[in-house]
């Protein structure tokens, strides 16, 4: 399990871009991609540890899970994958190799209280 | 009264110390002019053994290096060093997969130009080890016979994030009465179009190719510029 380290690193940035926006953080939002290798459950879990003793600690995590978006060759769109073990593309069945969403772990916002 | 929380749009990549200091080190592998090969597996699917095998067959020809990763013991590193090549061992302690900050430290000292192929034995694990990027410039993944033609649609992530699967053991194969067919087509699902090739390091089926493929992929990278 390595969600408590991932979760380190969100509360770093989240504390430096709290700094600078100035108040105080009650919220980071993320978003995580269901090929991310991160574990919801988990991260959520490994969160309010990692905030222990922190100018977080009480804050909220908010987690947006995002599908695999992939191209379709054939079909020329991007799809949305219904599971990360099948890449194909649902409408027409040809492979779909080239990722465009879902990957990443993302921090993409901070509720701030003055 | 307080005031309502205001909502600051923020947009940073978590893993974002991680990946510079991956491409820093790509950066440096490119210009010390080494291929890196990273290996990732479940434990116990024959990493080392393919690792040793490699080295030492490999070594006849090229200057070969390798880097082990492991929670304790520096056993693996003791015995990929009986290949003559240049070994370190990463103990991990607790941590359950490798990042480019333990690379670049164990790296410290080390004159790259003097290696062709460096070589990165990650934790055996196959789920952690997905999120990090090492700076590598190919990332193995292996499964061996023994562990199900299914393990792909169980570890997605670590597949997809793979450049080329190795099945290792195969002079299992028949004892397990392993399916190639259907390993290949777990394989293609999370992964279309990745290269797959199968290998025993005990009787060395399958060497020759695993060989020629590392040497093919590093005159590639060497032509692109990009080791």
């Amino acid at each position: 399990m390595h969600e408590l380290s991932v979760a380190l690193s969100i509360v770093d940035l989240a504390r430096e871009e709290g700094e600078r926006i100035g108040g105080r953080v009650c919220a980071v939002h993320v978003r995580l991609g269901a090929l991310s290798g991160v574990v919801r459950d988990a991260l959520t879990f490994s969160y309010d540890i990692a905030c222990q003793d922190t100018t977080l600690e009480g804050s909220r995590l908010v987690i947006d899970e995002v599908p695999v978006v992939v191209f379709c060759p054939t079909c020329c769109a991007e799809r949305v994958l219904v599971s990360p073990q099948s890449l194909w593309c649902d409408q027409c069945g040809t492979p779909t190799p080239e990722i465009r969403d879902g990957r990443g772990l993302e921090l993409v916002a901070l509720e701030v209280e003055q | 009264m307080t005031a309502a929380p205001r909502l600051v749009e923020v947009r940073q990549n978590v893993f974002k110390h991680n990946d510079l200091l991956a491409r820093t080190l790509r950066e440096r592998f490119r210009s010390a002019g080494v291929f890196v090969l990273s290996l990732v597996s479940s434990p116990g699917a024959g990493k080392t053994a393919l690792l040793e095998r490699t080295l030492t067959e490999l070594g006849t020809r090229y200057r070969v290096a390798a880097l082990v990763g492991d929670l304790a013991t520096d056993n693996d590193a003791a015995r990929l060093a009986r290949s003559g090549a240049a070994v370190r061992q990463i103990t991990t302690g607790t941590v359950c997969h490798l990042d480019a900050a333990m690379v670049d430290s164990a790296l410290a000292g080390w004159d790259l130009g003097t290696l062709d192929f460096l070589f990165i034995e990650n934790v055996g694990n196959l789920v952690c080890p997905a999120s990090y990027d090492l700076g590598e410039g190919l990332r193995c993944v292996m499964m061996s016979v023994t562990e199900g033609e299914d393990k792909p649609l169980k570890y997605p992530t670590i597949f997809n994030s793979a450049d080329i699967a190795v099945i290792t053991k195969i002079d299992l194969a028949a004892a397990v009465e392993f399916n190639r067919a259907a390993a290949d087509r777990s394989i293609q699902s999370v992964r279309p179009g990745m290269e797959t090739l199968a290998v025993s390091a005990k009787t060395g089926a399958g060497m020759p190719e695993f060989l020629r493929f590392l040497e093919a992929r590093r005159m590639d990278s060497r032509a692109a510029g990009v080791p």
